[in-house]
C-alpha cells in the first residue's frame, strides 16, 4: 500500500514535471523573438549587423589573441603557401583553417592588402556591455541622422520622426476611445431605458451592423472626406473610429446597462428626477467596470489599427503603426532603427496590458467579434 | 438696502428669462454660441502652427468636450420644450447622435458600396456585373482565396490547438498566471510590431565571407548545419511563414476562454470518472472536449472571421507579393493602388458575403455568454 503510495506520489511528481516543462518550452518560443527585437534595439549600430543579438549573452567564441601577422609580401598566395605555421590556399585561409591546437588563423581582406593574418582562439565572452540608446533617439527624431554599418561606412538618413507620431496616435487614440463610449452609453441608455416608437427597429439595425467588415466603409467615406477636406485630420479619425466602432460598443454597453436593477431608477424617478441626471448621476458611475473594459479593448483597437490610418491620415499626421509600416517599407535592414521603433509602437499597449490586466483580458475578450 | 437692490435686479432678470420671449431668445443664443465655440476650436485646429504637444492638448479638450456640450446642450433644450414634446424628443437627444454616425459610417457605405461594385473603375457608368466576375475568377483573386484559405485552415487549426494545449496545461500548474500572461502579451502587440519581431526573426543575409546570419531562424538552421533561406520569398511555404505569426497572436485568446470553459467543468464529473479508472487522455477526449464543444465552436468562429478580414501582417511583411497575396490586401491594391474602386468594391461585397453567414452564428453564441 505505501509503496502505491509512493509510486502514486512519483508520478504525480512527473506529471507535473512534464507539464511545466512543456509549458515553459512554449513560453520560451512565445517570448525569444520580443526578447530579440528588444536586446537589438539597445545594441550599438554596428555590432547589430555583424552579429545575432543571442551573442550578448556569455557565450564561447574566437577571441583575436595577439597582433594581427604581416604575410611575406614575397609569398605568392595564388598558390598553396605557409603562413603562421598553416600551410593552406588563399580561399581556404579566407574563411579560416582551425589547427589542431585549438587555434583559427583567418586572412583578413583580399589578395593585396593588407595583407595580415589573425589568430584567433575559443574563450568565454562575458555579457555584451557596449549598449546604448542612440537606436532609440534616431527613431524617435525626424532629422537626418547617421550610423555606422557592418562594413564600417557611415550611412545618412531621414528620422521617421515616430516621437511625432507617438503623440499623433495619443491624438488620435484618446478622442477615438472616448467619444464612441459616451455616444454609446447614452444610445445604450435610450434604448434600455427609454419608450419611444421604431425603439426595436433601430436597435436591430445598430447590432446588424456588427458585421459589416471595416473595408465596406472605406470607399465611400474616403469620398465624403474627400469633398469634406478632412483628410489627414485628427477630427477624420475620430468619426471614422466612432462609426466603425459604435455597434459594438452599444450592443455591449446595452446588455450591461439593461441588466442593472430597475427599482434603483424607479426611485430616482419617483424622486423627480430626469433622464439626463439619472444617466449622468446613476447610470454612468454603476457602469465603470463595462466602460473600462470597453475602453481598454477600443483604445488598443486604434491604437494597433493600421488600415484606417494608412487611408484616412495617409502621409499627414503619420501614427505609430503607419511610422513604424513606412519605415519597414523604406528601411527594411537597418535593424537598429526598426527594432527600436517597433518598441516605441509597443510601450503603451504592453504598459496597459501589465497594469490593468484584468480589464484587459475582459475588453478583448468582449471586442473580440468586431468587424 | 444695497443687498435688497440686487436681489431685486436678479428676480427681474430671473422673471424676464422665464417669460417667453427671454426663453426662445436664451434657447437661440445658446446653441449658438456652443456652434461658434467649436467652430472656433476646428479653424484652430487647421490653421495653427502651434507646437504639437499643445495642438494635441486643445484636439483632445476640443473633441471630446465638444461631444459632451453638444449633449448637453440638445438635452438643455428639449427639456426646454413646452408639454409632452421633451418626453417625444427626448430618446433621439440619447440614441440620435449614434444613429446618424451609424447611418454616415456604416449604413448607407455599405449601400453605396454595393452600388460603386457595379460601377467602373471611377465610380461614373454601370458595367454590369464585370466586377463580380473578376473578383470571384480571376487568378490573381483565386490565389488570394486560396491563401485565405490556408489562413483560415491552419491559422485558426494552430491557434485553437495550441490555446487548448495551453489552457489544459496551465490548468494543473501552480504557474498558470505566469504561463498564460506570457501566452496573451502578443495580444497587446500591433500587427505591424508583430511583423517587424518576426521579419527579423526571418531575417535572410545570404551567403559570402564574414556574413553572419542575425536571424533567428536562418542562425538555427546554419547550427544544424543547413543553408539560410531567405524564408518570406519562397512560394507556398511563405505563407505559411506568416501564418505563424497569426497562431502567435491569437493563441492568447483562444487559451483565456477555453481556460475559463475548463474551469467551469464540474470537478466531480471528472473525478468519477478518474475514480471509474479513465485515464487521463480518456477524461480529455470523452469528458472535457464534449463539455466545452460550444465554446471551442465559438473561439473557431471568431479566429475564422479574423483570418478572413486578414490585412496588416500581409501589407507589412511580404505586400501581397510572391504568392502571398490575401482578400483584404488585394482590396486595398485595387483601391490604392489600381485606382479601380469598382473591383476593389466588389472584393469588399465579397469579404462581406463570406463573413456574415460565420458573423451570424458567432453572434448567436455571444449573446448566450455574457461579455463583463
Amino acid at each position: 500500500m505505501s509503496s502505491q503510495g509512493r509510486s502514486h506520489k512519483k508520478n504525480k511528481y512527473l506529471g507535473s514535471l512534464i507539464v511545466n516543462g512543456v509549458l515553459v518550452l512554449i513560453c520560451l518560443i512565445w517570448l525569444i523573438p520580443t526578447i530579440g527585437v528588444l536586446i537589438t534595439s539597445f545594441r550599438d549600430s554596428r555590432e547589430i549587423f555583424t552579429s545575432g543579438w543571442w551573442t550578448v549573452f556569455p557565450h564561447r567564441g574566437w577571441v583575436q589573441v595577439g597582433d594581427p601577422i604581416p604575410v611575406d609580401p614575397d609569398i605568392d598566395v595564388d598558390k598553396p603557401f605557409t603562413v603562421a605555421g598553416v600551410t593552406s590556399t588563399f580561399d581556404v585561409l579566407r574563411r579560416g583553417v582551425e589547427t589542431e591546437d585549438g587555434r583559427k588563423v583567418t586572412w583578413i581582406g583580399n589578395k593585396r592588402s593588407p595583407r595580415i593574418v589573425i589568430i584567433e582562439e575559443q574563450r568565454w565572452k562575458g555579457f555584451s556591455t557596449s549598449l546604448t540608446l542612440e537606436n532609440y533617439s534616431d527613431t524617435l527624431s525626424g532629422k537626418e541622422i547617421s550610423f555606422i554599418d557592418g562594413a564600417g561606412n557611415e550611412i545618412i538618413r531621414q528620422g521617421n520622426n515616430l516621437g511625432g507620431a507617438f503623440l499623433n496616435s495619443i491624438a488620435v487614440a484618446v478622442p477615438s476611445t472616448i467619444i464612441p463610449i459616451l455616444i454609446a452609453a447614452f444610445a445604450a441608455y435610450g434604448f434600455a431605458w427609454m419608450n419611444f416608437p421604431g425603439r426595436k427597429f433601430f436597435f436591430t439595425i445598430v447590432v446588424a451592423l456588427i458585421v459589416v467588415p471595416l473595408q465596406l466603409a472605406l470607399v465611400p467615406i474616403l469620398r465624403d472626406y474627400t469633398q469634406l477636406n478632412l483628410n489627414g485630420t485628427y477630427l477624420a479619425m475620430w468619426l471614422a473610429h466612432t462609426g466603425f466602432g459604435l455597434p459594438l460598443a452599444v450592443y455591449l454597453l446595452f446588455n450591461y446597462i439593461g441588466t442593472l436593477p430597475r427599482d434603483i431608477l424607479e426611485s430616482a424617478f419617483i424622486d423627480g428626477a430626469s433622464h439626463f441626471t439619472i444617466f449622468q448621476r446613476l447610470i454612468l458611475p454603476l457602469s465603470v467596470p463595462a466602460l473600462a473594459s470597453f475602453a481598454i479593448f477600443q483604445f488598443l483597437w486604434v491604437w494597433n489599427d493600421y488600415l484606417v490610418a494608412l487611408v484616412f491620415l495617409g502621409d499627414r499626421n503619420q501614427v505609430v503603426t503607419s511610422a513604424l509600416a513606412s519605415m519597414v517599407g523604406e528601411k527594411g535592414q537597418d535593424w537598429h532603427l526598426l527594432t527600436s521603433g517597433a518598441f516605441v509602437s509597443m510601450i503603451l499597449p504592453l504598459a496597459v496590458f501589465f497594469l490593468l490586466q484584468r480589464y484587459f483580458v475582459r475588453g478583448l475578450m468582449a471586442g473580440s467579434i468586431k468587424g | 438696502m444695497h443687498s435688497s437692490a440686487q436681489k431685486n435686479v436678479s428676480s427681474t432678470l430671473v422673471r424676464w428669462v422665464t417669460t417667453g420671449l427671454g426663453r426662445v431668445l436664451i434657447s437661440l443664443f445658446v446653441p449658438l454660441l456652443t456652434f461658434v465655440v467649436l467652430w472656433q476650436g476646428f479653424i484652430f485646429l487647421r490653421d495653427t502652427e502651434a507646437p504639437q504637444v499643445v495642438v494635441i492638448l486643445v484636439a483632445i479638450l476640443w473633441g471630446v468636450g465638444g461631444v459632451g456640450l453638444l449633449f448637453y446642450v440638445s438635452n438643455w433644450l428639449i427639456e426646454r420644450l413646452p408639454g409632452g414634446w421633451t418626453q417625444r424628443l427626448q430618446p433621439f437627444v440619447f440614441i440620435g447622435p449614434a444613429l446618424v454616425i451609424l447611418t454616415w459610417f456604416l449604413f448607407l457605405p455599405t449601400i453605396r458600396t454595393l452600388i460603386l461594385s457595379l460601377q467602373d473603375a471611377f465610380g461614373r457608368n454601370f458595367i454590369g456585373l464585370d466586377n463580380y466576375i473578376f473578383a470571384l475568377t480571376d487568378r490573381i483573386m483565386l490565389e488570394a482565396f486560396r491563401n485565405n484559405l490556408l489562413w483560415m485552415i491552419f491559422g485558426t487549426g494552430f491557434s485553437v490547438a495550441m490555446g487548448l494545449l495551453i489552457a489544459v496545461l496551465a490548468d494543473r500548474s501552480p504557474l498558470e498566471k505566469v504561463y498564460k500572461a506570457i501566452i496573451f502579451m502578443p495580444m497587446a502587440i500591433s500587427f505591424v510590431g508583430a511583423g517587424v519581431i518576426w521579419r527579423y526573426v526571418y531575417s535572410f543575409r545570404g551567403e559570402g565571407i564574414g556574413i553572419q546570419e542575425i536571424g533567428l531562424l536562418n542562425a538555427v538552421v546554419n547550427g544544424l548545419g543547413f543553408r539560410s533561406q531567405p524564408w518570406l520569398l519562397i512560394p507556398p511555404m511563405n505563407n505559411f511563414f506568416l501564418i505563424v505569426i497569426m497562431v502567435w497572436l491569437q493563441t492568447g485568446f483562444a487559451m483565456v476562454i477555453i481556460s475559463s470553459a475548463i474551469k467551469s467543468i464540474p470537478m466531480e464529473l471528472m473525478e468519477a470518472a478518474r475514480v471509474d479508472g479513465a485515464t487521463e487522455i480518456q477524461v480529455f477526449f470523452r469528458i472535457m472536449i464534449p463539455t466545452i464543444k460550444s465554446t471551442l465552436l465559438t473561439v473557431t468562429t471568431t479566429i475564422i472571421i479574423f483570418s478572413l478580414k486578414l490585412f496588416d501582417v500581409v501589407r507589412v511583411m511580404t505586400g501581397g507579393n510572391n504568392g502571398t497575396n490575401v482578400i483584404a490586401n488585394e482590396f486595398y491594391l485595387q483601391q490604392f493602388t489600381y485606382n479601380h474602386s469598382g473591383r476593389a468594391s466588389a472584393i469588399a461585397i465579397v469579404l462581406l458575403l463570406a463573413v456574415v453567414p460565420v458573423m451570424i452564428y458567432n453572434l448567436r453564441q455571444f449573446k448566450e455568454r455574457k461579455a463583463f
